[in-house]
């Protein structure tokens, strides 16, 4: 057997066992727990089927959540308290002020362009008699990975001195156009959003499919009718079309918004945050695990936490009025 | 939207509806098509331009653009022999195969863990409500949007220091950091408010009578959970199957933090990540490997690509 079965199989046959045995052991408590009848058995269901989901949550998000608060009042080794001291320093720092500013940027553009795009890409594709390969050629780079993304990217952005033949499809192009392309993505402040060109391409194809769904799901009738009384383009669409599509409209751009803070791997593979491209995400990260300031962190983790609960308001007042109809 | 499409029943009518309405695609829809594709090709060009490049000899990637595979063809597939072969690779002994197996070995159970324990609390929620169940299921659904930022540091805290009150140890230290374990925890935890969400929406959208025939029949939550809701729930359990396998397959962050850099468990995307600096020179091989890297995926969205919508849509788009 050849070393790289040696040092491979193993690990495969941990995954099987652990598989083997977390199965094993749901098995054996659902037929332990099965057993139990009358008064007892809800109680038990309860405990079995939420208990292990509520440790989870509590260990993995609920407590790191309240633990990273209270990191973000302490120093960079976590042991004095230093008060509002990381969050005046990241809301004052000149670095963090770019970091900021990109952030503001990504947050303001991308989900907007790209739910926008989905919306437009799915009322185009209603229109057409076949749409699969088209829709699947789009939805593609979702399930790419930010990391590959970047690599694809590259031979988009790469740029090579004007005495060497441009192999980056960008430059090659704006050379032939007859001037000399810039090195993209090391000129400020076009390379954030040569870097939200990327996004956007990553996930139009998820809001086109969501969109596409819900324009599907729109009654015939009522767009027949009012074809028929004379709304055509752009009529139909702002009358009829998207006020039956707005819930999904916001419920994707909320998503998108989520996805744009969350945003790490992009900037963290293709320029690593460098030439002012980095954003909050990707600053914690590099706060935290390159220059050990757990505090200043934490800090950042908790901006961008408060960042997003507008949006998760929004999405509980929502859900509460769509379940209290249903 | 799961007002427009909660039960799969009503989608499919609609759907069908939309299919019998010829009358709306009358209208434009030349200029779509044409726009459509437009899209789609320039969608599509940067993804070719990897591929394209990963089947290039080395010496003429970087000097000439990947177009003029094209018009001058010179295939090779020395690029892909290299990175699969087994013995050293510049640099990286067993080329990238020991990456595309941990990837496997870390997405799997990561993919299997949260979907039976989500499914299981999803249930509970939706069929066997008690007071508070309400409440505890919009706290699941705040949690969502928690950044895993937020997580990464005392998480991992916990798993190589327990956790203490005082002098009281509360969890003791796991150890598990630097382990395939080390990951499957994490990626389960955080997969659980998103996954409880999508199928507590469509758990709860089955036949309440179904349900109660069973309850009378005499059927203990287990038998319930077991014989019916499970085989119902399949398409919501493959959309998230989809979402939970690109989402992991895909990650950098966790990895990054619970694998430490440990060389015997980085998945591939972590390795890619890093080879990116490394391999700079390398364009034939990183090509290659990325190629890897989104093949697998790939593959998985397009044979569960059906389900995708349906099992999504049943409950919302979240």
């Amino acid at each position: 057997m050849s070393t790289f079965w040696k040092d491979n199989l193993p690990k495969l046959g941990q995954m099987s066992a652990a598989i083997a045995i977390f199965l094993a052991v749901l098995t054996v408590i659902f037929f332990i727990a099965g057993r139990a009848n009358g008064k007892k058995q809800r109680p038990i269901a309860i405990v079995v089927f939420l208990g292990p989901a509520l440790i989870l949550l509590l260990f993995g998000l609920l407590g790191p959540a309240v633990r990273t608060f209270l990191l973000s009042f302490k120093g960079s080794a976590s042991k004095h308290w230093v008060g509002f001291n990381n969050y005046h320093w990241l809301f004052t720092d000149p670095s963090m002020r770019i970091v900021l500013r990109n952030t503001v940027f990504w947050i303001l553009l991308t989900p907007i362009i790209t739910t926008g795009l989905g919306l437009l890409l799915a009322i185009l594709l209603d229109r057409m008699r076949r749409e699969s390969i088209a829709k699947s050629l789009i939805f593609m780079p979702m399930a790419i990975s930010f990391v590959g993304a970047s690599i694809v990217w590259e031979f988009v952005y790469k740029f090579a001195n004007p005495d060497q033949p441009q192999i980056g499809l960008m430059s090659s192009i704006a050379h032939h156009l007859g001037f000399e392309p810039p090195n993209w993505l090391l000129t400020q402040p076009l390379n954030t959003f040569l870097l939200m060109v990327v996004f956007i391409w990553s996930q139009t194809g998820f809001a086109m499919v969501i969109l596409s769904a819900a324009i599907k799901a729109v009654p015939a009738d009522i767009m027949e009718a009012s074809a028929l009384d004379g709304a055509h383009g752009w009529r139909l669409f702002r009358g009829i079309t998207f006020p039956m599509v707005r819930s999904t409209f916001i419920v994707v751009l909320a998503t998108m918004v989520v996805a744009t803070l969350k945003l790490f791997d992009i900037v963290r593979a293709s320029t690593g945050g460098n030439f002012g491209t980095s954003v909050l995400a990707n600053e914690m990260y590099s706060e935290t695990f390159i220059r050990y300031d757990a505090g200043r962190g934490a800090a950042m983790a908790i901006v961008l936490f408060l960042l997003v609960v507008p949006v998760l308001v929004y999405n509980i007042i929502n859900l509460r009025r769509e379940r209290t109809i249903a | 939207m799961s007002l427009l499409t909660r039960n799969p029943a009503n989608q499919k009518k609609a759907s069908k509806l939309a299919e019998h309405n010829a009358g709306r695609k009358l209208f434009g829809s030349r200029p779509a098509t044409i726009i459509v594709w437009l899209i789609a090709i320039v969608w599509t060009i940067p993804t070719l331009g990897l591929f394209a490049t990963s089947f290039r000899p080395k010496a003429e990637i970087s000097g000439t653009g990947w177009w003029n595979l094209f018009l001058h063809p010179h295939f090779t597939f020395a690029n892909y022999s290299a990175i699969f072969s087994t013995s050293t690779v510049s640099g990286i002994p067993n080329g990238i195969m020991p990456y595309v197996i941990n990837s496997f070995v870390i997405t799997i159970p990561a993919v299997i863990f949260p979907i039976t324990i989500a499914t299981m609390a999803a249930y509970c929620l939706a069929w066997v409500k008690f007071r508070g169940s309400d409440l505890i299921f919009y706290g699941i659904f705040a949690l969502q949007i928690v950044p895993i930022q937020v997580a990464l540091v005392p998480l991992l805290n916990l798993f190589t220091g327990g956790v203490h009150i005082g002098s009281f140890t509360l969890v003791p230290a796991l150890h598990i950091a630097g382990k395939f374990l080390g990951i499957w925890v994490p990626h389960t935890m955080f997969a659980l408010p998103l996954a409880i969400y999508l199928l507590h929406n469509f758990i709860s959208s089955l036949p309440r009578d179904l349900m109660e025939a069973a309850n009378v029949d005499g059927a203990s939550h287990f038998t319930i959970f077991r014989r019916i809701v499970l085989p119902l729930s399949v398409p919501a359990i493959a959309a998230f199957t989809i979402f939970q396998f690109l989402w992991v397959w895909n990650d950098l962050l966790v990895a990054l933090t619970f694998t430490g850099g440990t060389e015997g468990i980085d998945p591939l995307n972590n390795k890619l990540a890093g080879l990116a600096g490394t391999w700079g020179s390398h364009w034939e091989l990183l090509t290659s490997s990325a190629f890897v890297t989104i093949l697998v995926p790939l593959i998985v969205f397009f044979s569960l690509q059906r389900y995708f919508v349906r099992g999504l849509l049943s409950g919302s788009v979240k």
